[in-house]
């Protein structure tokens, strides 16, 4: 550029027309150019329908709005799994917050949570997303530090150790809800965090944020077999998920607000997993941090205030 | 008023103009960033339709390169403000057509800012849901909301700032003081709170130890004095060896200053912060070890955390020595600082408050092929806007691209001004 550089017939209109040319072929490069670059785009199955690009935000949405949406979504389901889904929108019950409480010394590490959740959730089989984390932990510590998350034992439980499932604890003060840029996720009423799939961006700000590693994100376009979706679906729980979206344990919304229990309850062998509701008196987790003398909520220390608590029987 | 719109039009069209003619070597430096640009292009669209799998992202390491090189360059635009300081409250001369540069750095490294946030983003197409009114800013509590505000806000200060300044200077009009210096008052204050903001992203993760310390905010203030003005040093040579704009050693020697006491200041707060992970002794220091000795097998970031720091502590010897006054040595001492200030800010911090996870588990992350070639591609597009930016403000603040030649033959390359006189400094 420092070069001064001056060609007597650099207004001559032949160069003129020369340089005209150059920038017009130039141009039309630079386009061909542009567009060999954006040709994976054509790929892109999944593009967002106006409908759904401007669907409004879960708490501003009418019961008609939400009607709209279910039926939506039904049908996006329904087209790419071949099931008709039972998807509801349900609310948090007057008068209930869900507890859950986890016997230590029963556990036995066999991680039958783990799996039966993931059938539940419906979450992606490949590559596969799980919400429970079972960690070995040797004899004495509570320092997930020393544990020990792809243990591959023939039997369980390995003596000398003791299992600690992880997952959402479903805390009274939780840090992903208060990063998140967009309201995406929050708590509700009955004190489950749940998350708006339809309105997450995907920054992953509460994923770095979560002190449990709770939260799993869905790096690609979740994989579910055809006969493995469970149809039955809640809107802020276990419906399909798209990629580039935020989930997490929601403490089976779609069988808790319907008087049921979580399916990682159900499954357990030992009978380890207890849930409720803390403010009937009455209820088993109300009898747990009643009675026991000793329970623990996990990093106490974070001021997370989980709704999530691991006891011992002796 | 219809005049005025005219005559600002054609500013616009005269600016578009020259920054598409120029001789071969701005076309070649051009068309090797367009096809930089293009490689980045193709990776995202690749990964807008497979998904953010593409990268070396994981759900344990849920952040990468792409927060790293955003992180770094939200301290290379707040760095900007180290040459308006001087410039605006103690009137140094050397420095007062050399802001402009500066600025325009900002604004070209929001811009990169906000193109690295994007492509993070598992949903860009919402991204609208962040827009206050439309969608549901979470403002004040989410320090990512604060973000957005105040980066959005300091590309609008400085592109006011920098356009009216300009725009003025075609006009050979003297800028009115109430137009811009309340601004650049703002924008010093900005400047520091865009950093600031950012620091606290991390250190508001009670979850995460080795973010949440508040030394972090310092350091990132540090550091981002020491690279941003490192760059401008190199950026200003480049200008002046490009074009015929008088750039006087004096002001890079200015320059050198700010470098030089930031970077022992950084140094001062590593070594602070390694004090604390490593002699209390506590589980906390966990990701220290990791990212300075490594742990458990796991090493990556060790060599990488070691050449920042031997980087750093080698650009500061020379700094502090009475050599780097040649530009020479300076030059050496800025690149090392870039360098080591970048490994220090994405490997050395933004990765290891990653590992290990909350839980304790170690997963290691690389970037992948494709991470890397958006961020060139980002890197590119910067380095394109910059070039733009320049090549317009460069002849407009030589009075070659002036109102008064408005309907001559239109200047090319960097022919010394023969149009019209080059006129004095006017603001
Ligand atoms: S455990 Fe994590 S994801 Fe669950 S509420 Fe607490 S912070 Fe949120
Ligand atoms: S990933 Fe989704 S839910 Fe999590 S903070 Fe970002 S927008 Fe909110």
């Amino acid at each position: 550029m420092s070069s001064p550089f001056s060609s007597p017939d650099k207004t001559s209109d032949a160069a003129m027309s020369r340089r005209n040319f150059l920038r017009g072929t130039a141009a039309l490069g630079g386009l061909t150019a542009l567009a060999a670059s954006l040709s994976p785009l054509l790929e892109l199955d999944d593009l967002t329908s106006t409908e759904k690009f401007l669907q409004k935000y879960y708490k501003e949405m009418t019961p008609d709005d939400m009607s709209k949406v279910i039926k939506r979504i039904s049908n996006e389901v329904e087209r790419q799994y071949g099931v008709r889904p039972h998807v509801r929108d349900l609310k948090p019950m007057d008068g209930v917050e869900f507890v859950y409480c986890l016997n230590l010394t029963r556990c036995i590490g066999c991680r039958k949570c783990v799996h039966a959740c993931v059938n539940e959730n419906n979450q992606s089989r490949n590559p596969e997303i799980q919400y429970i984390r079972v960690l070995k932990m040797p004899h004495g510590s509570m320092d997930v530090e020393k544990g020990n998350h792809t243990y591959d034992d023939k039997h369980v439980p390995d003596p000398g150790y003791f299992y600690m499932p992880i997952q959402c604890q479903q805390c009274h003060n939780p840090p992903c809800v208060k990063v998140c840029p967009v309201n995406a996720t929050w708590q509700e009423k009955d004190g489950i965090t749940v998350i708006d799939y339809d309105w997450c961006i995907g920054c992953r700000y509460c994923e770095a944020a979560c002190p449990y590693w709770a939260r799993r994100f869905n790096w690609t376009k979740p994989q579910i077999p055809k006969e493995r979706l469970n149809p039955n679906m809640a809107y802020l729980g276990n419906r399909p998920r798209k990629q580039g979206v935020m989930e997490k344990c929601h403490f089976c919304i779609q069988r808790t607000r319907d008087g049921r229990y979580p399916a990682c309850l159900e499954v357990c062998p030992v009978g380890a997993r207890k849930f409720g509701n803390i403010l009937d008196p009455n209820s088993e987790v109300s009898y747990i941090l009643r009675e026991k003398r000793v329970f623990i909520q996990l990093k106490e220390e974070m001021g997370t205030n989980p709704r999530f608590f691991y006891y011992f029987d002796k | 008023m219809i005049t005025a719109a005219r005559n600002y039009l054609v500013f616009l069209r005269r600016c578009a103009r020259i920054a598409f003619v120029g001789d071969w070597r701005y076309y070649a430096w051009m068309g090797g960033l367009t096809i930089v640009i293009l490689f980045g292009i193709n990776a995202y669209a690749k990964q807008l339709v497979d998904g953010l799998i593409v990268t070396g992202m994981s759900d344990e390491v849920s952040w990468g390169v792409y927060i790293a090189n955003f992180t770094f360059l939200v301290g290379v635009a707040a760095a900007a403000v180290m040459m308006v300081i001087p410039v605006y409250i103690y009137d140094n001369e050397e420095l007062h057509d050399l802001v402009i540069f500066g600025e325009l750095l900002a604004v070209a490294a929001i811009l990169m800012c906000l193109s690295f946030v994007t492509v993070d983003l598992g949903r860009p197409d919402r991204f609208w849901h962040l827009i206050p009114g439309l969608g549901q800013l979470n403002f004040p509590r989410s320090m990512l909301s604060w973000d957005v505000i105040v980066l959005n806000g300091y590309l609008l200060l400085n592109v006011h700032i920098c356009g009216y300044l300009l725009y003025c200077r075609y006009q050979d009009k003297k800028p009115s003081k109430w137009f811009y210096i309340p601004f650049v008052f703002i924008a010093i204050v900005w400047a520091i709170s865009i950093h600031t903001v950012t620091a606290f992203l991390y250190v508001g993760l009670g979850g995460r130890p080795f973010w949440n310390a508040s030394i972090v905010g310092p350091r990132f203030l540090a550091s981002a004095f020491t690279a941003g003005p490192a760059i401008i040093i190199l950026a200003l040579q480049v200008i002046r060896s490009y074009t015929n704009y008088r750039i006087t050693d004096k002001a890079l020697l200015t320059l050198r200053g700010i470098v030089q006491v930031s970077m022992i200041i950084n140094v001062f707060l590593l070594v602070c912060e390694i004090f604390k992970e490593f002699y209390s002794g506590t589980t906390h220091g966990v990701s220290a070890k990791y990212l300075f000795v490594g742990l458990h097998g796991h090493h990556a970031l060790v060599p990488w955390i070691w050449t920042a720091i031997g980087f750093n502590l080698i650009a500061m010897v020379i700094l502090v020595l009475p050599v780097s006054r040649s530009l020479k040595y300076l030059n050496v001492a800025c690149a090392l600082c870039i360098v080591g200030i970048w490994i220090e800010k994405g490997m050395g911090l933004v990765i290891p408050g990653f590992i290990p996870t909350p839980l304790g588990a170690f997963v290691e992350y690389l970037p992948s092929l494709n991470e890397t070639l958006v961020c060139l591609g980002i890197w590119a597009f910067g380095l394109l806007c910059y070039t733009v930016f320049l090549r317009m403000a460069v002849p407009i603040l030589q009075g070659r691209l002036a109102k008064a030649n408005e309907g001559q033959p239109e200047i090319q390359g960097d022919e010394p001004a023969s149009v019209a006189p080059v006129s004095p400094a006017t603001h």
